[in-house]
């Protein structure tokens, strides 16, 4: 059976969900096989193993973090020609973007970004035009490149005792020329990562800057926050939490917007929500044709008291 | 200096957008263009760049024959001059096939010391040419940027990406910027009436010496199988607020087991 290469990701060897999702569907298609690249591989080993990996290409250097992501993107690409993989599954985000398609360049094949599912044999769905269509697809040269978008499935634990390869980092010098000279990790909110979340509870310009109530009703129901453009152009909120198309797409199962209209670019961020909730105090706002229940009136009354009536509904 | 800026002309968003039913490619005629508008921001970046200093601002496109628009609408916020690159083989043509003509495109400009691009195409919204370009040419490449400087032949930005990154590079480099990094400015009448006296290149494959064979739908390293209208969304119910609007959204989410 062919490997299917999975990019591990992670910090400092604290792997991310999204890899555990990309383990998953690596089953489906074939032998999953995960690449470490980075340090902290000691700390990374046992999440692998429980979803499923069936070997580990260990890339472990300092030097990876000094850079942005061109040597992940040769290292992969080297431990790519020798595997000789049917499939390189890479979590949907700038940074695995980017190493998708220096990879395609490289090794001559084809790249599918933002899948929302993959099959047994590599036919991949997509959400295109704001969530307008469906979109099936497949790779027809070389090894299938394909980013894979948070939350496409649930990951399933398979325990395995994988095979570690270690392999060796020489990273040349065409890819050292983007330099990191300082990192700022975002400030820990303890509440679920927005793409990760089964809950999104978001803020618009209607907050009129006030997303207390936003937060009291997303830490009531154990979800994150999100926000609108306006919002956060305005400052009231940080970028990070953007909802939209120059935002994070989120797909949970709960989305509840408060005081947003629903412009194109917003809905691209969140159209895939299971059941939507709105709360908007103009009953002409186009987002409340998306709406699987929507309170016509001010939010701050109605979050304020949704929050108390779920309170003491938890008793 | 001189500075290539990437601009595609893509179906308007808030237009019905759709797909060709013979092939499944983007509907590009039934749908009105426009200049994609995550790259009005990598122009506004170019022309901060001339404004302030020595800079030469190239817009570059590649598209059929409406994609001129999306040079001229360059032009008129201040680009000197344009490059389109247009020929009937390139339709259907995929990222990879696109970063080798837009890679093509650059090299027989020759001597370009920064690739300006926006975050992503606002129709096929990969992200990935920028990177492609990179990976070709040899340049760095700095992904998602909000900010950007130049310093002694450096260039230093601050990346939005999963974490908040500053990042140097020599040039050449490529960098594609989000819709953070600046206020794009609206064409003047002046800039509209000196457009129009500005020059334009029409280059085909041959004259970028690539392959027709290589690009195009019949050379895509991937194929779209299948399109479906996404169903549109039944509106549920919707209550107005008479003071208890709160507990009403309580019990929904009470029925649906969210609580
Ligand atoms: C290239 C580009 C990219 C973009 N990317 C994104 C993106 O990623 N994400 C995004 O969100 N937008 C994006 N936008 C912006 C988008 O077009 C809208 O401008 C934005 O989504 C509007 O935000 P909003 O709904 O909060 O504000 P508005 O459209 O101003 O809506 C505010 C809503 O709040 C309601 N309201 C006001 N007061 C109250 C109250 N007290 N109680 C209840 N309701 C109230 C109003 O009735 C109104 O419906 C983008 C735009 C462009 C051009
Ligand atoms: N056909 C094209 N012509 C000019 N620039 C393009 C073209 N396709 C992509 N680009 C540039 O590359 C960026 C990213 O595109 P994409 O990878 O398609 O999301 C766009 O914002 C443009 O700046």
């Amino acid at each position: 059976m062919a490997e299917i290469l999975v990019l591990v990701d992670h910090v400092d060897g604290a792997v991310r969900k999204t890899t555990t999702e990309l383990l998953t569907i690596a089953r489906r298609i074939g032998e999953p096989a995960a690449v470490f690249l980075g340090s902290g591989y000691e700390a990374a080993r046992d999440t692998l193993a429980r979803f499923g990996a069936v070997k580990v290409y260990v890339a472990e250097s300092p030097e990876f973090d000094d850079y942005l992501v061109a040597p992940h993107a040769e290292v992969l690409a080297q431990i790519a020609s020798t595997a000789q993989p049917s499939a390189v599954l890479v979590t949907s985000n700038p940074d695995g973007k980017e190493i998708a398609g220096r990879l395609a360049v490289k090794l001559e094949s084809g790249v599918i970004t933002d899948a929302v599912d993959v099959d047994s044999d590599l036919t991949t769905t997509q959400s295109v035009f704001a969530g307008g269509y469906t979109v099936n697809a497949r790779v027809t040269q070389g090894t299938a490149i394909i980013t894979v978008k948070p939350n496409a499935v649930t990951p399933e634990p398979a325990e395995t005792t994988p095979v570690e390869e270690k392999v060796a980092v020489t990273i040349s010098d065409a890819a050292k020329r983007a330099k990191v000279v300082a990192r700022t990790a975002r400030a820990a909110t303890g509440r679920p990562e927005l793409t990760e979340a089964a809950i999104v509870v978001s803020g618009g310009r209607g907050t009129g800057g006030e997303f207390g109530p936003v937060e009291a009703l997303a830490d009531a129901l154990g979800g994150a926050v999100g926000a609108s453009r306006a919002a956060v152009d305005s400052g009231w909120y940080p970028h990070s939490h953007q909802v939209g198309q120059t935002g994070k797409t989120v797909s949970p199962q709960l989305y509840i917007a408060a005081g947003i209209s629903g412009a194109i670019q917003h809905r691209a961020g969140m159209q895939t929500s299971k059941t939507i909730v709105v709360v908007n105090k103009d009953a002409e706002a186009p987002i409340f044709s998306m709406a699987d229940f929507g309170v016509v009136g001010d939010l701050h009354t109605v979050l304020r008291q949704a929050t108390e009536e779920i309170e003491k509904r938890k008793g | 200096m001189k500075i290539v800026v990437l601009v595609k002309h893509v179906p308007d968003a808030a237009a019905d957008r759709g797909f060709n039913e013979s092939d499944h490619t983007t509907d590009r005629a039934g749908v009105d263009g426009i200049l994609s508008e995550l790259d009005e921001y990598a122009v506004e970046e170019a022309l901060k760049l001339s404004d302030s200093g020595e800079a030469d601002v190239i817009a570059v496109t590649m598209g059929p024959d409406g994609a001129l628009d999306a040079i001229k609408r360059s032009l008129q916020m201040g680009a000197a001059s344009g490059v389109h690159v247009v020929d009937d083989a390139l339709h259907g043509s995929d990222a990879v096939a696109t970063s080798k003509v837009l890679a093509a495109a650059i090299s027989k400009l020759g001597d370009v010391n920064l690739v300006l691009t926006g975050m992503a195409s606002t129709d096929g919204g990969m992200s990935v040419v920028p990177a492609m370009l990179a990976e070709r040419l040899g340049f760095a490449h700095i992904g998602f940027v909000g900010e950007l400087g130049f310093a002694d032949g450096k260039v230093s930005a601050r990346r939005d990406a999963d974490v908040t990154e500053t990042v140097e590079a020599s040039l050449p480099a490529v960098v594609s910027v989000t819709d953070q990094i600046n206020e794009p400015r609206y064409p003047s009448f002046k800039g509209i009436m000196a457009a129009k006296k500005k020059p334009v290149e029409t280059w085909s494959l041959a004259d970028l010496g690539v392959d027709a064979g290589s690009v195009g739908l019949s050379a895509a390293w991937s194929v779209v199988e299948a399109v479906t209208a996404r169903p549109e969304r039944t509106q549920g119910e919707i209550v107005t607020d008479e003071g208890d609007g709160g507990v009403k959204v309580a019990e929904y989410l009470a029925g649906q087991k969210f609580i």
